[in-house]
Parts: C-alpha cells; sequence; structure tokens
C-alpha cells in the first residue's frame, strides 16, 4: 500500500469573517529553522487593509450594543474553542521555534487570559462609571464607550499570547479590530482566526492579516477611518511614524515596547480603558 | 386707543472701580513677575471698546526654558515630595482667595475677552473657584480614584489654554494638575492674558512654593516654545484642531504624553414632544452662549419635521428680544467678538453661508460703533454638505435643519469629523437613552445644554480630542498609573 500524502493547509487573512487570499496575488515565503515544512503566507496589501477597515467600521455597531452579558460569553467562548484545539496550536508553535513547555504554556495562558477578559466584559463599565456630584440640579453621570475601530500591529515576538492579550480587551470593551499578525511567527495567529470563526465572533469584529509590518505600519496608521492604533515593537522610528499619523484624524495611539505577554500586568481592566471614550450624560432633575 | 409701550430696560453697568489693574504685566516665573529677556511686550484691549486695557510681556525662547527649568526645580525639590494632603491645603488655598475677589476677576474677565458680565459673573469665576476647591480635595485620595493601581504624578506639565474661558480654563488645567503633584507652565492666550496674570497674584498671595506654577503669556510662537521643550513630560491643550494635530505630530516619538481638547460642532437635536418653549430657550443658550465662542456649542441646529415652523418662529421672536452690547451691562445677553481677528472669520463664514444658499436671519438690533460686534444669525435651507454646517466658526451662528426619524438624525448628527458634545430635546425618557447612546460624542445635554462642572468629565470623541477633563476621567490625563 502506499503512504498517504498529508493534506498541508493554505494560510490565507481573516477578513469580515471569511478567508480570503490577499487580493494582492502576493506570498512571503515562511519556514521553520529547520526547513521541514514551508508555507506560503499571504502577503497583505493596503487594498486588504481597507477591506478589512470596511468589515471592521461595518461591524462596530451591533458589536458594540450587544449586552455585556452576550459579549462575555462570546470571549469564553473563544476560550472554549482554543482548548479544544490545543493540539494544532501546540504542532504550530513548536514548528514555529517553542519548546513542548513553552508551548503548552502559551496555550494555557492564552486560554487563561480570554476567560480573564470575558469576565471583564459585563464588569468594567460598572466598575468605571459614575455618578458624578454636580453642583446643579441636574442628574450626571460617566460612561466609558467603544472608541470604535482600533488598527493593531501584534507582538512579533509571541505569535499566540500576544495577539491575544492584544485582541481581547478591544473587542471586551465593544471595539472591532482590524490586527496585523506577527511578521516571523504567523502560522498560528491565522489559525487563531478559526478559533474566532467558530466561536460566535461576528464577522468583521476581528480582522487578521499577515505581511510586512514595513508595507503596512504606514497604511495601519494613516487611514482616516480608524480610532485608535495600537503598536507592540521597539523600533523606535516605527513609533514615531504612528504617532505622526495619528495626528492626521486624531486617533489614540497605544504603545506597547516588546515585553513578556505572560505577565500579570497584561490582565488588568486598565488595558480595556485604552480603547474606550468617556461619555458624560447630563439631565435635569425637576418636575 | 392704545399707545404703544416701549419697554426698554435701563442701563445696568456693573462698576469698574473696585479693580486693580496694572499698565504692564510681566511673566510669572518661579514665583515672581519677571521681565521678558528681549523685553517685548504685547497690548491687550478690551474688544468692546478697542482701548488698550494693559500691555504684557511676550516669553521668547529662554522665557519658556527658564519658566520650565523652575518647574522642573519645583516638582524636583518641593512639589513632589511634599505630603498630598499638605499640597491639596495649598489648593484650597487657591479656591478661597479667588471666591473672595470674584467680583474684581469678574470685571477684568469681561473687559479683556468682551464676554458678558452675566456670565463671567454667574459661569466663568465660580466655576473656576469651583474646580480649584474640587481638585484640592483629590490630592490626598488619589488611591481611591484609580482601583488596583496606584497613581504616579508625570513631573512638568506644558498647558495651552484658549481665549474663550480665559480664567476657567487656567483653572480647569492648574488645578488637577497640582493635585496630582504635578508643577506646571501655563501659556494663556494673547487675546486675553489678565486674569491668568491676576491668578498668578493669588498663587503668590496664596505662598504657593515658587515655581510650582508659572505663566508666561505670549502668542503661538511662545506656545510652540512650549510644546517644543526638551522637559516637558506631558502637554494639555485646549483650542483648535489643527493646533491640536500640530501638537500631536510635534511630540510625536518625544514620549511626551498630552491631552487635547479640540473644536467641535455639535448637534442639537429638537424632537418634536420636546418641550418647544423651554427647546428654544435651550437653543439660545447652545449657540449664543459667550458669543458661541465655545467649543462645544451646538451650532447644528436639527428639529423634527412637525415642529420646524413653529420652532423656528419662537427663535426669531426670541432673538428679537436678545440684547447685544456692552459686555459690562448686566442686561447684556450677547457681548463683543473676541478680537478682530474672529470676527474677520465669523463674517467670511457668513458671508459663504449665503453664497451658498442658505437663507440668513439677524434680529434688528443696533450694535455700537466702537468695538468688535456680531448680531445672532441663524442660517436655514442649508445642507449637510455646507460649510457652515461642517466648519467649526466659533461665533453666534446657527445652522438649522430639519429631519424625520431617529435613524435619520443620528446618522446626520454623526456625520461630522467632531464628537464633543451634543443636546437632545424630548419629554420621552427612552428616546433620550437611545439618543445619548447612538451620539458619538463625549458630553450629552438631555433637555439643557451647556452646562459644566468640576465633578463632569468633558473631552471630545474624534476629532475633538484625546482624554478628559474634570472628574476622575480628567485626573487620570495627569498621571501615570503603577
Amino acid at each position: 500500500m502506499s503512504q498517504r500524502i498529508d493534506i498541508q493547509k493554505t494560510y490565507k487573512l481573516f477578513i469580515g469573517g471569511k478567508f480570503p487570499r490577499t487580493e494582492s496575488g502576493r506570498y512571503i515565503k515562511w519556514m521553520d529553522k529547520k526547513e521541514s515544512m514551508v508555507v506560503n503566507i499571504c502577503r497583505g496589501s493596503r487594498k486588504d487593509f481597507r477591506n478589512a477597515m470596511v468589515s471592521a467600521r461595518g461591524a462596530v455597531s451591533g458589536w458594540s450594543t450587544r449586552t455585556a452579558y452576550n459579549r462575555a460569553q462570546i470571549l469564553y467562548r473563544i476560550g472554549e474553542m482554543l482548548e479544544g484545539r490545543r493540539e494544532q496550536f501546540m504542532a504550530e508553535l513548536i514548528l514555529q521555534g517553542l519548546t513542548i513547555k513553552q508551548a503548552k504554556n502559551e496555550i494555557d495562558q492564552s486560554i487563561d487570559r480570554l476567560i480573564y477578559y470575558a469576565g471583564w466584559a459585563d464588569k468594567f463599565q460598572q466598575v468605571f462609571s459614575r455618578v458624578n456630584p454636580v453642583s446643579l440640579p441636574y442628574f450626571n453621570f460617566t460612561i466609558p464607550e467603544s472608541t470604535g475601530v482600533v488598527a493593531a500591529i501584534a507582538p512579533d515576538d509571541s505569535s499566540l499570547l500576544g495577539l491575544v492579550s492584544i485582541i481581547a480587551p478591544v473587542i471586551a470593551g465593544g471595539n472591532s479590530i482590524v490586527i496585523l499578525a506577527s511578521e516571523s511567527f504567523p502560522l498560528c495567529s491565522i489559525s487563531f482566526a478559526e478559533v474566532l470563526q467558530t466561536s460566535d465572533v461576528p464577522g468583521g469584529v476581528v480582522n487578521i492579516l499577515t505581511g510586512y509590518r514595513k508595507e503596512l505600519l504606514e497604511h495601519f496608521s494613516s487611514h482616516m477611518d480608524v480610532n485608535a492604533i495600537i503598536y507592540c515593537g521597539d523600533n523606535t522610528d516605527d513609533q514615531k511614524l504612528v504617532e505622526t499619523n495619528a495626528a492626521l484624524n486624531v486617533k489614540h495611539v497605544i504603545l506597547f515596547p516588546n515585553q513578556d505577554w505572560s505577565k500579570d500586568q497584561h490582565e488588568s481592566p486598565y488595558h480595556i480603558l485604552k480603547c474606550q471614550e468617556t461619555k458624560t450624560t447630563w439631565h435635569p432633575i425637576g418636575v | 386707543m392704545t399707545q404703544k409701550i416701549k419697554w426698554d430696560y435701563s442701563p445696568a453697568p456693573e462698576g469698574t472701580d473696585h479693580i486693580l489693574l496694572k499698565d504692564k504685566y510681566d511673566l510669572f516665573i518661579n514665583g515672581e513677575f519677571i521681565p521678558g529677556k528681549d523685553g517685548k511686550y504685547f497690548d491687550t484691549i478690551n474688544p468692546a471698546t478697542e482701548k488698550k486695557i494693559a500691555k504684557v510681556a511676550e516669553a521668547g525662547k529662554t522665557d519658556v526654558d527658564k519658566a520650565v527649568r523652575s518647574a522642573r526645580k519645583a516638582y524636583e525639590n518641593t512639589w513632589s515630595k511634599m505630603p498630598a494632603k499638605e499640597r491639596g491645603k495649598y489648593i484650597f488655598r487657591i479656591a478661597r482667595l479667588l471666591q473672595e475677589r470674584a467680583r474684581e476677576f469678574s470685571v477684568i474677565e469681561t473687559l479683556d475677552g468682551g464676554k458678558p458680565i452675566r456670565e463671567s459673573r454667574d459661569v466663568d469665576i465660580p466655576l473656576a473657584a469651583a474646580h480649584f476647591f474640587y481638585h484640592a480635595g483629590w490630592a490626598d485620595k488619589l488611591e481611591y480614584a484609580f482601583p488596583g493601581r496606584s497613581a504616579k504624578s508625570l513631573g512638568v506639565v506644558g498647558q495651552i489654554i484658549p481665549w474663550n474661558f480665559p480664567l476657567l480654563m487656567a483653572a480647569w488645567k492648574i488645578a488637577p494638575a497640582l493635585a496630582t503633584g504635578n508643577t506646571v507652565v501655563l501659556k494663556p492666550a494673547e487675546t486675553t492674558p489678565l486674569t491668568a496674570m491676576k491668578l498668578a497674584e493669588i498663587i503668590q498671595e496664596a505662598d504657593l512654593p515658587p515655581g510650582v506654577v508659572n505663566i508666561v503669556t505670549g502668542a503661538g510662537e511662545t506656545g510652540k516654545q512650549l510644546v517644543n521643550h526638551g522637559d516637558i513630560n506631558k502637554i494639555a491643550f485646549t483650542g483648535s484642531t489643527d493646533v491640536g494635530k500640530y501638537i500631536m505630530k510635534s511630540v510625536a516619538g518625544s514620549g511626551k504624553k498630552y491631552t487635547l481638547e479640540l473644536g467641535g460642532k455639535a448637534a442639537n437635536i429638537i424632537f418634536e414632544d420636546a418641550a418647544i418653549d423651554q427647546a428654544v430657550e435651550g437653543i439660545v443658550n447652545s449657540i449664543f452662549f459667550n458669543q458661541g465662542h465655545v467649543c462645544c456649542a451646538g451650532s447644528r441646529l436639527y428639529v423634527q419635521e412637525g415642529v420646524a415652523d413653529e420652532v423656528i418662529l419662537k427663535l426669531r421672536k426670541r432673538m428679537d428680544s436678545l440684547i447685544v452690547g456692552d459686555p459690562l451691562d448686566k442686561n447684556t445677553d450677547i457681548g463683543a467678538i473676541n478680537s478682530k481677528m474672529q470676527l474677520d472669520k465669523i463674517k467670511e463664514y457668513v458671508k459663504l453661508g449665503t453664497d451658498e444658499g442658505g437663507t440668513i436671519f439677524q434680529p434688528s438690533c443696533s450694535l455700537p460703533k466702537k468695538g468688535y460686534w456680531f448680531a445672532p444669525t441663524i442660517f436655514t435651507d442649508v445642507s449637510q454638505s455646507n460649510r457652515i454646517v461642517q466648519e467649526e466658526i466659533f461665533g453666534p451662528v446657527l445652522a438649522i435643519q430639519t429631519f424625520r426619524t431617529v435613524d435619520e438624525v443620528i446618522n446626520k448628527a454623526n456625520n461630522s469629523p467632531y464628537g464633543l458634545s451634543s443636546g437632545v430635546w424630548t419629554d420621552k425618557g427612552s428616546k433620550i437613552f437611545k439618543v445619548t447612546q447612538d451620539i458619538r460624542a463625549g458630553v450629552i445635554w438631555a433637555n439643557t445644554f451647556n452646562k459644566f462642572d468640576p465633578a463632569s468629565p468633558f473631552g471630545g470623541y474624534k476629532e475633538s480630542g484625546v482624554g478628559s477633563e474634570g472628574g476622575i476621567e480628567g485626573l487620570s490625563g495627569y498621571v501615570n498609573l503603577v
């Protein structure tokens, strides 16, 4: 009997809940250290990004007005789905160079992080809202409200946990996101899209692109419909570019230098607040 | 036969004999008033009379540097080391001194900026004092503001404020910065520097350690020096979106933090089921308050079709009774336009509105001959794409459109690069919550407009800014959370 030939996966983009190839038709050859496997990763383009932005903008009003309880359950569901696909992610993380122990930790913590933010989705408004004692006969209250569409450059060195640590607080807060996956280790970022797609996350809430940072950073940071931009990395020229382009339409800028994403500090409701606006409402008290 | 009776108001001018003003104001650096290095001065005039009130020092690069150095020294040696409780007591002192001299400050604010004395007396000055009082109490209670984190001061904060609420903006900026343990270099607007310099006197009287607050007067160039100074940890700016964007670009890559309160083009929405008379009063307050020199002014009015004729008729009638004139008169509703430059800008927009096909209405009020004046103005027959609907005019000019459905008006209201404030008028509670939820703006007034309070955060979405001021959210812009 002849040996069975494996079916290899085609790594595509994740836009609007679907898996299209890059419109540009370009690819990046990725191989593991042992060169045991070669994968063609989509080299996402400006147009892919703009398509993703249309999906993200379209999704944000539905997502932000879902009940917080529902958003919490969907985040929890992402955690459930990731748990169920451990083996797939183990294999990919090991292929990307982690040891078995490291890969296991990365998956454990990614799942835990999703569960952590699932728990915040229906609480952070409560913790960070207030009734303000104004000196006039008015009822006055302040609530955090999602800023809208977030564009993000994911951490390069932590392809799953880093990615999850950026996405989870953003969507827990009712935003949608377009995120550029790790350039060095893109495999499990795109596989994570498969998890999202089977987790009742509405199409367009999370969009994941692969490609070159250098090429896409300019477009991520200058797009006029982005409300907040997250940049992970130490390159000071990149940081300056992001901050300069943010001025075009007064985007919020959130910078994360390279760091250990397994640290406790990455679990905090203050990360959710980074992509929140503050809305204050006044109403007279009287008859 | 009935005789027509004229119901004119008798003049009711506020006295100016009790105020103390010098002919010349120097920079306030390290607790002292000192002239600028170049010895340059500029005049500040009364926009209601075009008469010079005083000359004011223009701070150059060396002066700004001196101010920043003194703020740094005060931060390192004194202010950051002082127990928070003591810091708070200094700020309380400032609040009290300001309250005691409120009348004097009101008159000077009106002289220098042109706003009606009724507003400086009832809004600007009391609110400025309230800002100091409110924030003073936070100084030693910050651990309750940020659960789970500890708040650390930033260092030296550069603050640049506009001319529409001169003292109030100074208080709004200085009070939270001091309460959170930072030191300050403040640049007031060049057309309205006087109350900030009077505040410097109060700061001296309060015995605040030298260098904790420094005030450098000047125009855009002085502001630029402050923004680009290498030893500033944060810039807090209130003003135009263009300058806000310039600041963002300037500080890019520098690690400086910033909060920006920028422009606005607020939608004020009147539904058919609103209390119409109250709504009309609300429209007047939303756009003619402070001559419309308000970033959160309700400059786009949306009236539901069924009541549009009635609302506009009543609004015109109400406009006929507005008193435009001497800002020092207690009966005055609309004072002087702040500067010649601003008046020219308003005139240009009004011409543009007419050119674009809008129908203009202005009441037949007589304007004083001297000074800068503009009659309250409304435009009908305009559409979303008109520039007077899109762009911030910063004057008493209202663009009126109509709508049919809730979804339509929410779309129109949100169809703006700005998102600072909004108003909604209806007697139906559920509709209020629907609209206030869907409008993308930081401050929403339901059945009211243009209300402010130190405990109430104020800040914009989209191109209206970054960060909030006031309340707990306002404190967060002045601290690092660790």
